[in-house]
C-alpha cells in the first residue's frame, strides 16, 4: 500500500499544554484509517493537524512533519487553503450552512471562482450521487438544507466536501450526532468511497472502526500506543493498553 | 401589597406608550380639524410659521431622509467593514478592547457633534466644496453617520459572533480564505441580525435632532441636494420649541403632527428591528 | 468526473485575487474600525483648543452674559445638577421597581411579554417625542410649567428603559442557590428580595443608572421642547437653607437652564466669541459625561472580576 500521509515526530500544542506526543504515522492512500481513543486522548486534534483546520486555533503550535504526497503541509511555501481543497473534511456535528441543497454543494465550487451554471449543476447531481443522497433531495434542491434530518445533514456534508474534489476525506466522529440507521447507510457510503478517496475516520465507536477500517490507530494521552492493521488490533493487539481499551475496561 | 405596587411600576412603561400616543393623538386630531390630510401629506411648501401658511410635511420629510441618507452611506460600509473585521479577523484582545472605544462614540453628547459639525466639518468640507452653504444636510449627516457607526458595527458583531464555529469550520475545511468565510457563510447566516442593526440605526438617524438642528440650517426645503440648507422633522419641532408659541394655536399643534410622524417612522423601523433580532435568537440561542 | 477535471484550469486565477482581496481587507476593516475613533480624537482636540482659553474659575461663577467674554455656565451647571438628581430620585426607585417585579413576581404571560416588548420599544423611541410627551403631560397636563421638575420627570421617562434593561440583566445573574438558601431560614419571598437579591445586583443596578445619568446629562433636545429656558441669569431656589423654614420645595417649580441648552445658545450665535464660550461648555460636558462613564465601565469590571458565583 502506498502512503498518502508520512506523519513524523508530530508534537502538538494548545497554549503550553501539550496535546500530542512524538505521533508518528504512514497513513495509506486509498484505504480507511480509524483512529480511536478515550475522550482527550488526542484524536481529535490529531485528524485536524492533517489539513491544518487547527490553525484556527489561538495558541496552537505544531513541531515535526507532515508529509502529505511527499510535502510537507506545515512548510513555509505550503498554502494552507490549497492543503483544505485537497484534503476535505466532515464534521461531528453536521453543519450545512443555512442555504438551500443546492447552494450548500455548489459554495466550494462558488469559492473557486466557478460561474458556469451547467458545470456547477453537474458537480452537484456528481457529488449528491457519491454521497448517496441524490435519490432523497433531487426534487427539493432549492429547500433549505436545515430542513433535512441530521443522517441527511451528515450526508449532504460529504457530498458537499467531495464537491471540491478532495483527494482526502477527513471525518471527525461523523456519527456520533445522528441515529443508528443513518450510521449504516454513512459507513455503506465510506466503504465505496475508499475506491478512489483516502479516508481517515476519527470514532468513539470500536465497532463502527473494527467495521469499516482497514488500518486502526489507537491513542491515549496525545500517544500513538498501536498502529496496525485493524483485523490484528481487535483480535490480537500488541499492547495491553489497547486490549484495555478495546475490552471496554476504560474509555 | 408589595407586588401590586412593583407591578404598577412594571405596568408604567406601558402607561409611558399609552401617554405619548395620547398626547400625540390629541393635539394631531385637533391639528387636522384644520388642515387636511391631503394638504398635510402633498403640499410641497412648510411655512406655519409665515402669514402665508403652508402645511406640507414634504420639505421635512426629505430633509430628514437626505440626513439619513448621508448618515447611512458613511455609517452602513464602515459599521458592516467593521463588525467583520471585529469578529471574524481580529484576536480576541483586539475585540474586546475595541468595541468599549468605540462606545463612547455612542455616549457623547449631540449637541457636542452639532458643534463639531457646524464648527469643524463644514468649514473643511467647503474648503473642496467651494460652494457648499454654511448650513447643509452633507456636514451633519456624515457627523451622525460616524455617531451610529458603533450600533451598526457592535450590534452586527453580536449577531456574527453568535453565529456557530461549525458553519466557519464547514466553509475554511472546503478551502475558503477568511473573507469568503466571512462574507459567503458568516454573514448570510447573520443575516437577520445584521439587518436589525442597520434598521436600528435609520431608525436613530431619523429620530437625531441636535447635530440637524445646529448645522443644517432651519429651512424647509424640497430639495435633495446636499450642500443647501434643509430642515428635518426633529429640527422644525426644536425651531418652534425655541419661539414663544402659546398652547392651542396652529404653530403649536403643528410639532405634534410633525411629532406623531416622527414617532409613526420610527416605531414600525423599532418592531421591524425587533422582529428580526427576535428571529435571530431563536435560529442560533 | 469530466465537470471537476475542466474546473482546475479556471481556479489558478481566481485563487490570487481571492488572497489578495483576503490581504485587502485585513487592512480596510483595521481602518474602518479604527476611523470612528480617529474623528473622535480630532474631535476632542479641536474643542479643546478652542475652548481651553476660556476656561477659568469666573466661568463656572457667572451668569451667562450678552457679552461672551463675561458670560459664564453658573445657571447652566447648576440647572444639570438639579436634573441630575432629581431624575435619578424618579428613574431609579421606578426602574428597579419594574424589573423587580419583571424578574420576581411576573409569570410568563402575554401581558409581561407586552411589557417587554413595551420596555424595549421605547428604549429606541427618538427623544424628542420624549419632549413632546412632557410638553403635553407634565408642562401643560399637569401643569407643572417650564419647571426642573417637569424637566427631570421628562428624563427620567426618557431613561427608564435603560436603568430597568440594567436592573433586569443585573438581578437575573443572581444564582438560583441565593434565593433557595435565604428561603430555607424561613424568609418570605419580598424579605428574600430585599435583603439578598436586591443587595446583590446592586453595583449592576448602579452601573446601569449611572449609564442613564450620563445619557441624561447631554439630552438637550427633550429639554428644549418642554420649553427650558436658553438665557437664564438665575439659579432655582436653594432647597436647604439656614433659616427658617429651612426647606424650600418651590425650587423645583422655578424655571431653569441646563448646561447642553446652554452650549446649544452659543453655539447657535454667529460669533465666534460665542462659540469659544461654546467650546468651553462642552469641555466640560464631556468631563461629566467621561467621569461617569468611566464610573460605570470600572465598576462593571472590578464587579465582574471579584464575584464570581
Amino acid at each position: 500500500m502506498d502512503a498518502a500521509f508520512h506523519v513524523q515526530k508530530l508534537n502538538v500544542f494548545y497554549g503550553k499544554k501539550q496535546a500530542l506526543r512524538d505521533v508518528n504515522m504512514e497513513i495509506p492512500a486509498k484505504a480507511v484509517t480509524a483512529v480511536i481513543g478515550p475522550s482527550g486522548c488526542g484524536k481529535s486534534t490529531f485528524v485536524r493537524c492533517l489539513n491544518r483546520m487547527n490553525d484556527l486555533v489561538p495558541g496552537f503550535r505544531v513541531e515535526g512533519s507532515i508529509l502529505y504526497q511527499g510535502k510537507d503541509i506545515y512548510s513555509r511555501g505550503m498554502d494552507v487553503i490549497d492543503v483544505r481543497r485537497k484534503i476535505g473534511m466532515v464534521f461531528q456535528k453536521p453543519n450545512p450552512f443555512p442555504k438551500s441543497i443546492y447552494e450548500n454543494i455548489a459554495y466550494g465550487l462558488r469559492i473557486q471562482g466557478v460561474k458556469n451554471k451547467e458545470k456547477i449543476d453537474t458537480v452537484v447531481e456528481e457529488s449528491l450521487k457519491k454521497a448517496a443522497i441524490w435519490e432523497e433531495v433531487k426534487d427539493r434542491l432549492p429547500q433549505s438544507a436545515l430542513s433535512l434530518s441530521g443522517g441527511q445533514q451528515q450526508r449532504l456534508c460529504i457530498a458537499r466536501a467531495l464537491a471540491v474534489a478532495p483527494e482526502v476525506l477527513l471525518l471527525d466522529e461523523p456519527t456520533s450526532a445522528i441515529d443508528p440507521i443513518a450510521t449504516g447507510r454513512i459507513e455503506e457510503l465510506l466503504r465505496e468511497l475508499k475506491e478512489s478517496y483516502t479516508i481517515v475516520i476519527v470514532t468513539h465507536n470500536m465497532q463502527q472502526a473494527a467495521r469499516i477500517s482497514d488500518i486502526t490507530g489507537f491513542f491515549l494521552m496525545g500517544e500513538l500506543v498501536e498502529f496496525d492493521p485493524t483485523s490484528r488490533m481487535f483480535t490480537n493487539p500488541k499492547d495491553s493498553r489497547t486490549e484495555d481499551y478495546i475490552t471496554g475496561r476504560f474509555g | 401589597m408589595i407586588e401590586g405596587a412593583l407591578f404598577l411600576s412594571a405596568l408604567l412603561s406601558v402607561f409611558i406608550t399609552v401617554g405619548i400616543i395620547g398626547v400625540l393623538l390629541f393635539e394631531t386630531v385637533s391639528f387636522f380639524g384644520e388642515v387636511s390630510i391631503l394638504d398635510f401629506l402633498t403640499d410641497t411648501e412648510w411655512t406655519p410659521l409665515f402669514a402665508d401658511k403652508h402645511f406640507g410635511i414634504l420639505p421635512l420629510f426629505t430633509g430628514t431622509f437626505l440626513t439619513t441618507l448621508i448618515a447611512m452611506a458613511v455609517s452602513l460600509p464602515i459599521g458592516l467593514i467593521s463588525a467583520i473585521y471585529l469578529s471574524e479577523y481580529a484576536s480576541d484582545r483586539l475585540r474586546t478592547t475595541a468595541k468599549p472605544f468605540l462606545e463612547i462614540l455612542a455616549a457623547i453628547p449631540t449637541v457636542v457633534y452639532g458643534y463639531f459639525a457646524l464648527l469643524f466639518v463644514t468649514p473643511l468640507l467647503q474648503k473642496i466644496i467651494p460652494d457648499l452653504s454654511g448650513f447643509n444636510a452633507l456636514s451633519p449627516g456624515i457627523v451622525m453617520g460616524i455617531m451610529i457607526i458603533p450600533i451598526i458595527s457592535s450590534l452586527s458583531e453580536d449577531a456574527m459572533h453568535a453565529v456557530p464555529n461549525g458553519l466557519r469550520e464547514g466553509g475554511y475545511a472546503l478551502g475558503s480564505t477568511r473573507l469568503q468565510v466571512a462574507l459567503r457563510v458568516v454573514l448570510p447566516a447573520a443575516f437577520s441580525g445584521v439587518a436589525a442593526s442597520f434598521i436600528l440605526g435609520i431608525s436613530r438617524a431619523v429620530g437625531e435632532t441636535m447635530i440637524v438642528a445646529v448645522a443644517a440650517g432651519l429651512q424647509p426645503r424640497l430639495t435633495l441636494n446636499p450642500f443647501v440648507p434643509v430642515e428635518t422633522v426633529t429640527a422644525y419641532i426644536v425651531q418652534v420649541s425655541l419661539g414663544d408659541t402659546p398652547a392651542g394655536t396652529i404653530e403649536y399643534r403643528t410639532i405634534f403632527a410633525a411629532g406623531m410622524s416622527l414617532f409613526v417612522v420610527t416605531f414600525l423601523l423599532n418592531i421591524i428591528s425587533y422582529s428580526l433580532r427576535k428571529r435571530f435568537r431563536e435560529v442560533y440561542e | 468526473m469530466n465537470g471537476q477535471e475542466t474546473i482546475r484550469v479556471e481556479i489558478s486565477d481566481h485563487k490570487r485575487i481571492g488572497r489578495l482581496a483576503d490581504r485587502a481587507f485585513s487592512i480596510l476593516g483595521l481602518f474602518a474600525t479604527t476611523v470612528g475613533l480617529a474623528v473622535l480624537l480630532v474631535l476632542l482636540i479641536d474643542v479643546f483648543i478652542d475652548g481651553y482659553p476660556r476656561l477659568g474659575w469666573d466661568f463656572l461663577t457667572q451668569y451667562p452674559s450678552r457679552k461672551p467674554e463675561n458670560a459664564g455656565i453658573l445657571s447652566a451647571w447648576v440647572g444639570t445638577a438639579w436634573l441630575m438628581v432629581l431624575t435619578a430620585l424618579i428613574a431609579f426607585p421606578l426602574g428597579v421597581a419594574s424589573a423587580t417585579y419583571l424578574e420576581e413576581y411576573g409569570r410568563k404571560s402575554w401581558l409581561t411579554g407586552f411589557i417587554e416588548i413595551n420596555i424595549a420599544n421605547l428604549a429606541g423611541v427618538p427623544s424628542i417625542i420624549y419632549g413632546l410627551l412632557g410638553l403635553g403631560l407634565f408642562v401643560r397636563g399637569l401643569n407643572l410649567g417650564r419647571s426642573v421638575l417637569a424637566g427631570a420627570a421628562t428624563l427620567a421617562i426618557l431613561v427608564l428603559p435603560i436603568v430597568i434593561l440594567a436592573s433586569r440583566e443585573s438581578i437575573r445573574a443572581i444564582p438560583a442557590s441565593i434565593r433557595e438558601a435565604s428561603y430555607a431560614l424561613g424568609a418570605s419571598k419580598w424579605q428574600t428580595i430585599r435583603h439578598q437579591v436586591l443587595p446583590a445586583a446592586m453595583p449592576g443596578i448602579l452601573t446601569g443608572t449611572i449609564l442613564a445619568m450620563s445619557r441624561a446629562i447631554g439630552e438637550t433636545a427633550p429639554l428644549i421642547t418642554i420649553g427650558a429656558l436658553t438665557y437664564v441669569a438665575f439659579v432655582p431656589t436653594p432647597p436647604v437653607s439656614l433659616e427658617p423654614p429651612f426647606i424650600h420645595p418651590q425650587g423645583l417649580f422655578d424655571a431653569f437652564t441646563a448646561l447642553p441648552i446652554q452650549v446649544f445658545n452659543w453655539v447657535s450665535r454667529p460669533q465666534k466669541a460665542f462659540s469659544i464660550n461654546a467650546a468651553a461648555g462642552i469641555i466640560i460636558l464631556l468631563i461629566i459625561t467621561f467621569v461617569m462613564n468611566g464610573i460605570a465601565v470600572y465598576l462593571r469590571h472590578r464587579y465582574q472580576k471579584k464575584i464570581r458565583w
